[in-house]
């Protein structure tokens, strides 16, 4: 087994202060509170999130319909960030299409975090041939790049003819499936210094179960680690997502999402000329991802301190 | 520590023939091949070019084909450049690694100063402007800041051409190829340098923070020493230590290309030769370049370990 390298840790500020409370969890969110920058993060995803899923109920132009009269607008007052070429308006498109960025961000992080979570788990709990197996299979899976790998993934889709409005599930698996290497990587790694330790033999001394030991004694104790990966992990998907719907091998058209919108720019005059097209959701994405990076770290600071050297 | 690299080998030996394994049978599966999308064909030159290549022979014949030549230090011919793989791979390789390698150098050079002058002034204004930026730096999505600058500084201000290497037709010799090479690297290098720099900076930052505290640093500056010279002699070298792990890592992105940087700014390195071949279904090519990359990853992992091995004495190799 190589040395296992954990993401670089980081810290912002995050003092302890003394609080009444003895729950770890109030304790927890008392010192999130405090961390102004992590809960600005936490309000733009938030915002975010209630644009994307109630927004386009406010908007007129929800249906899409094609309408030749506004074609290309630039911004103006009845449609906020202009048309596109069928004279749809952009501003409801970014909505919906944010509809299906931050669900396949969610899903796929949902996805990673159960499958990486559970094979690191009985990797490190079982040892022997469950761990040889597992990590041999994720140790290959973390020699080819991640990039190339979806992009066969992608290719594979285009060329077995998967219908449009399938295409979407299938990206969601495409990267939890690539995520789950280095979240069991990592779970595991701390199962076998958990496994070791004094409350862990009183549970063996009790007599306990696999399942009571695993899921009522180990797992907890590694839940504040999995949160913020999977906070982290919800911006990284978004992130993959939108490289591979841009480049035509993710979600396609007519299923908007951020990524596609941008395939705007591949032409010419859409590039130079309607900039409205592609930039809005350009900055979404950048938006989104910054909020849950600066929310995620946040967290960190607050539940798993030691990840903070 | 030689039974540790022969064993670390015959280990890496075994993942890349189970990668190349993977690899093949992937673009195997996928159907549709160079030559049954190309439609000028008629279906009997098809079968004929089948026969040819070999393309009609069962799966497993044509891994061990393709994998006994690759051992032969041959990964065969690109069907659309009618090039040898490796012939083609050094022909692009080296344009991909002046990118790499200056956006490398840069990345590095930003991080470390930024990094230890914001972790020396912890909690200031410019230690959180920095953590903010950081995290802009870490949330960009590649492909849209390469176009947004492109609209900005290639379409808008007219400063910087939009891609390539060179201009069209240009054969300019000497200085003024420099200097335009030099011109058309600006921005791919500044979006490589801004997707890097992030973590990296943080990450020294949170390496300095720590060797600060440190009770030698205290003895420095109780000496009388400057404190430019406690903090970029005596503190950063022990900040630096750690770092040295992760030169291994920058392997596969100093040789591997950059797919998406290169194709937005259609630089011609192996990212972007790889783009090309992808619309192709060219698989000699596609296969060779995965390969390429896990080969890198794996050597470059191992040189992380074993640099980490020789900055940090205690920690044993298994």
């Amino acid at each position: 087994m190589s040395l296992n390298s954990t993401p670089l840790p980081g810290a912002v500020g995050g003092t302890k202060p003394r609080t009444k409370s003895s729950s770890l969890f109030g304790q927890s969110m008392r010192r999130l509170m405090k961390n102004k920058l992590a809960i600005s993060g936490l309000v733009v995803v938030i915002i975010m999130f209630l644009a994307c899923f109630v927004g386009p109920f406010f908007s007129p132009y929800t249906d899409n319909k094609v309408n030749m009269a506004v074609m290309n607008k630039a911004p103006n007052i009845k449609h906020w960030l202009g048309t596109d070429a069928l004279g749809r308006d952009v501003l409801t498109r970014v909505l919906q299409a944010g509809r299906i960025s931050l669900t396949v961000g969610l899903a796929s992080m949902v996805l990673s975090v159960f499958i990486g979570a559970l094979l690191g788990a009985i990797a490190g709990y079982y040892r022997g041939v469950a761990d040889q197996v597992i990590m041999r299979i994720a140790d290959l899976l973390l020699t080819i790049p991640g990039l190339p790998l979806l992009f066969i993934f992608g290719a594979l889709l285009s060329d077995w003819k998967v219908p449009t409005e399938y295409r979407m599930y299938i990206v969601m698996f495409m990267l939890g499936f690539v995520n789950w290497p280095g979240l069991a990587r990592m779970v595991r790694g701390q199962m076998l210094s958990l496994r070791e330790r004094e409350f862990m033999q009183a549970a063996v001394v009790l007599g306990l179960n696999d399942r009571r030991k695993l899921f009522n004694h180990l797992l907890p104790n590694i839940v504040p680690l999995l949160i913020v990966i999977a906070t982290l992990n919800i911006g990284g998907s978004i992130l993959s997502e939108s490289v591979l719907s841009f480049f035509g091998l993710g979600v396609m058209a007519p299923t908007p999402t951020w990524g596609n919108m941008i395939d705007a720019a591949n032409n010419l005059i859409d590039f130079q000329e309607h900039p409205w097209l592609w930039i809005p959701p350009g900055f979404s994405i950048f938006a989104t991802v910054i909020a849950i990076n600066i929310f995620g770290d946040g967290l960190r600071d607050v539940l798993d301190p030691k990840q903070k050297r | 520590m030689s039974a540790y690299l022969t064993k670390r080998i015959s280990y890496m030996l075994i993942i890349l023939l189970a990668a190349s394994l993977l690899i093949f049978s992937l673009y195997a599966l996928t159907p549709g091949d160079f030559i049954s999308n190309n439609i000028k064909l008629t279906p009997e030159r098809k079968a004929e070019l089948r026969e040819i290549y070999g393309l009609n022979k069962p799966m497993l014949e044509r891994y061990g084909i393709w994998m006994k030549n690759a051992l032969h230090g041959d990964f065969g011919y690109s069907l659309a450049q009618q090039k040898p793989v490796l012939t083609l791979f050094n022909e692009y390789i080296w344009n991909s690694f002046l990118l790499a390698a200056v956006s490398t150098f840069l990345t590095w050079l930003i991080a470390v100063i930024i990094g230890v002058v914001s972790a020396y002034k912890q909690y200031s204004w410019f230690d959180t402007l920095v953590m903010v930026l950081i995290f802009a730096a870490m949330s960009l999505p590649s492909f849209f800041i390469g176009l947004f600058l492109i609209k900005i500084f290639a379409v808008d201000l007219k400063w910087l051409p939009p891609g390539g290497m060179l201009t069209t037709g240009s054969n300019a010799v000497g200085w003024a190829y420099a200097k335009e090479v030099i011109k058309h690297m600006t921005l791919p290098v500044v979006v490589m340098t801004l997707l890097g720099v992030g973590s990296l900076t943080r990450y020294f930052r949170s390496n300095m923070i720590d060797v600060i505290k440190q009770d030698y640093i205290r003895t420095a500056r109780a000496k009388g020493l400057k404190e430019g010279k406690v903090l970029f002699r005596h503190a950063l070298r022990n900040a630096l230590l750690p770092a040295i792990t992760l030169v291994g890592f920058e392997l596969p992105a100093l040789f591997g290309g950059s797919l998406i940087i290169e194709k937005i700014f259609n630089w011609p390195g192996i990212g972007q030769l790889y783009m090309q071949s992808f619309g192709l279904r060219d698989y000699p090519l596609l296969m060779g370049f995965t390969m390429l990359l896990a080969v890198l990853t794996v050597i470059g992992t191992l040189i992380s370990d074993v640099l980490y091995h020789i900055a940090d004495p205690r920690v044993r190799l298994h």
